[in-house]
Parts: C-alpha cells; structure tokens; sequence
C-alpha cells in the first residue's frame, strides 16, 4: 500500500469540510446531558478516582482471574451501595470508607500483596459499597436516569480500566517497582483525604 | 498508471466541492426519510440498544449457530411484534424497571457466560424482540411512513446483532472473551442502577 502524501491528506480533508454536517456542541438540552454527567460524577472526585486506579492495579498485579474479577466486582457491588442511598439505608462513616479505601488499597498495592482471590473481592466489594452509597443515588432533577446510570458504570469501569493498563508495567523489573511507588502515593493520599474528614 | 500529483488532486477536490450540487438535506423527498428516522430512533433509544447488544454478546459467545439463532429470531419477532403494535391505538411505554430488569439479567447471562440451551436463547430471543417492537410499533401506528420507519428499525436491529454475534463468536483469545463478559457486567451493573431510580421515583417498581 503506497503511504499517503501530505498533499493528498490536505485535499481529502478539505472535500471533508465540505461535507460537514451541522454539529450539536450544546447538548445541554438533549438526554445525552444525563450520560455526561453520571460520566462526570466518578471522575469528578480525586478519592474515588485513585481508588478505582488502585483497584486496576491491584488487579494487574494479582494477575488472572483477579485482574478482571475485581473490576467486575467493583462496579456490581458499588451500585448495590447506591442501592442502600436509594432504600435510606444509612451507612455511617462514608467519607471515612472512602478515604480508607485509598489507604488500604493503596498499601495493598505498594506491598503487592497477594491474598486468595476470594479476600481480595471481598476487601474492594466492602469500599465499593462505600464509594456507591457516595455517588450513585445523586442523579440531577431533569436527567435521564438510564443514561445516567450508564455513563456512570462506564467511567467507574473505564477507571479501572485505566489501572489495569498502567499495571501492565509489571512485566518489567522498573514496572513492578513504579506499581509499588505509586501504591504508596495513594496511600498517602488517602491519609489526606482521611485528614481532611477529621479536620 | 501515473502517480497523482498533489496539486492537481487538491484543485480537482475543491473544485468538485464548489461545484457540487444542491444536498438533499430533507431526506423526505427520496422516500429515504423514514428509513433513517427508524435507524436513528433504534440507535439513539438505550432501552431498545443495549439489550440487542447484551442478547448478541451472549449468542457470540455461545457460538455460531447460537448467533444465526438469535440474530434471525430477534429480527423477526421484533418486525412482526411492531405490526401488531401498528393495530394498538394507545402507544404503549416501555417501564423503567422493566428495561432496568431486562439489563440485569441479560447482563448477568452475559457476565456470567452462561451456557443456555438453544431454545431458551431462542425464546429470550423472541420475547425480547417482541416486546420491543410491540412498543415500537405502538408508537409509530398504522400509516406508510410508520411501517418504512419500522424496517428501518428492524434492519438495523439485524445489522447490529449480526455483526456484534459475529465479532464475538470470532473471538478466541482468553481476554478478549472475558472482556465481553465485562461488558456484561456493565450492563447489569447499569440495570441495577436503574431498579434504584426506578424505586425512588416512587410507585410500583414493577
């Protein structure tokens, strides 16, 4: 196949513009504001969203099946703690959880320690049950909760998707130590954020 | 054959861009309209797209001859469930718990990766199908453009489900098969998220 030239490029791309349609930038008015901000609302908060990396990099680091058992179970288990927002269960101390979540997974990961699969799920389904009682039952007056809905468990499910590619580093000797370093970064801030709800 | 030459391509670009004729820009002039409204109403309704892609992820996953199944099923209930919506006079709603249901067990069949047999792949199949076009058509009603609209709908139902079956039943590698099961997951996850709003909103959740 012959490259193509820069010439050609810019010609193709012109005839492009011509053919343009018309694009919808404010989609303040449709239902697609709904996806946007359940996609919005995970990535929104620096707490959640170094504990859904650190969920993809514990992950990465226990290797098969857990790389891709505890990103499944996140997600599940979180939305069954939206679930409890949404029957007025309380549950107290979320805050506490949350940056607890970052501490010990965070430690997990600059550890790399290796507990049996089954504790492992069992340690991020109980902060997910945290972070989804935080985020989840807090869907905008007007939204569509289904797009809502989807947009938030795809970001949740992107995050620790964006863990999991990071942890691919393990394979190499400066990877594994990296993986260990950041671990310990979000330990540390997960001792900040539990400052910040004692301050 | 003579290489292009730059120049001359991006002059013949422009000057067929400046020449070009009037857009047809109203689609309801080629009789092309209602193809298109059904398409995009298909594609741009959540509750109707993600079951067709959880029931396509999961016949994949089981198989060729479980695709073909589902995929010719799922076509045919939902053209055949839009022509007798067609005949209902009130246009029918799909109830958010009901799609919230539906996306947690088809997302749960999916993450899951569970080894149905034929016929109940086939039956949900059938139902899914359905139901979605016993609303489809309900909303549309009797008239030329409805029924254009509706097949619009259907071949793009049948275009999606074959191509997703096909993608996934192709699929051999170990992790490429377990990230379809997370899509699964997704969609449960996004169907239980649902079944909250669904309580909250108040009412009868089913």
């Amino acid at each position: 196949m012959r490259p193509s030239t820069p010439a050609k490029t810019l010609a193709v791309s012109t005839l492009c513009i011509f053919c343009a349609g018309a694009a919808y930038g404010h989609v303040g008015s449709q239902e697609a504001l709904g996806w946007l901000t359940g996609f919005k609302h995970p990535i929104s908060g620096f707490d959640h969203v170094l504990a859904m990396i650190a969920v993809g990099l514990w992950g990465a680091q226990l290797g098969a099946p857990a790389i891709w058992v505890l990103p499944v179970a996140f997600p599940l288990v979180m939305v069954f703690g939206a679930m409890l927002g949404f029957l007025g269960v309380p549950l107290p101390g979320i805050e506490l959880g949350i940056a607890a979540s970052a501490i010990l997974l965070g430690i997990a990961v600059s550890l790399a320690w290796r507990p049996p699969i089954v504790v492992a799920a069992v340690v991020v389904g109980l902060f997910a049950i945290f972070h989804g009682h935080a985020h989840g039952a807090e869907l905008p007056a007007g939204q569509s909760a289904m797009l809502y809905s989807m947009g938030f468990v795809v970001a949740t499910g992107l995050l620790h998707a964006l863990g999991i590619g990071i942890g691919t580093l393990q394979r190499w000797s400066w990877g594994r130590a990296s993986l260990r370093f950041a671990g310990a970064m979000i330990a540390l801030a997960g001792v900040y954020f539990l400052s910040k709800v004692f301050a | 054959m003579r290489r292009n030459n730059p120049i001359r391509v991006l002059i013949t670009g422009l000057a067929a861009a400046l020449f070009a004729g009037p857009v047809q820009a109203h689609l309801n002039a080629t009789g092309l309209g209602p193809v298109y409204d059904g398409v995009l109403h298909f594609l741009t309704s959540p509750e109707d797209l993600v079951p067709v892609i959880a029931l396509s992820l999961l016949a994949g996953l089981r198989g060729a001859d479980f695709g073909r199944r589902t995929v010719f099923t799922l076509s045919c209930a939902w053209i055949l469930g839009s022509l007798a919506g067609m005949g209902i006079v009130s246009i029918l709603n799909l109830h958010p718990a009901w799609s919230a249901l539906s996306f947690m067990l088809l997302g749960g069949l999916v993450l899951s990766n569970a080894r149905l047999p034929l016929w109940v792949l086939t039956t949900l199949a059938g139902m899914t199908g359905a139901v979605h076009g016993l609303i489809n058509g309900s909303g549309v009603g009797w008239s030329g453009a409805g029924i254009v609209a509706l097949l619009g709908i259907t071949a793009t139902v049948f275009v999606l489900s074959a191509l997703l079956a096909a993608f996934v039943t192709s699929l051999k590698a170990h992790w490429a098969r377990i990230s379809v099961r997370v899509a699964g997951s997704w969609i449960a996850a996004t169907g239980i998220l649902m079944a909250g709003w669904a309580w909250q909103a108040g009412g009868p959740l089913f």
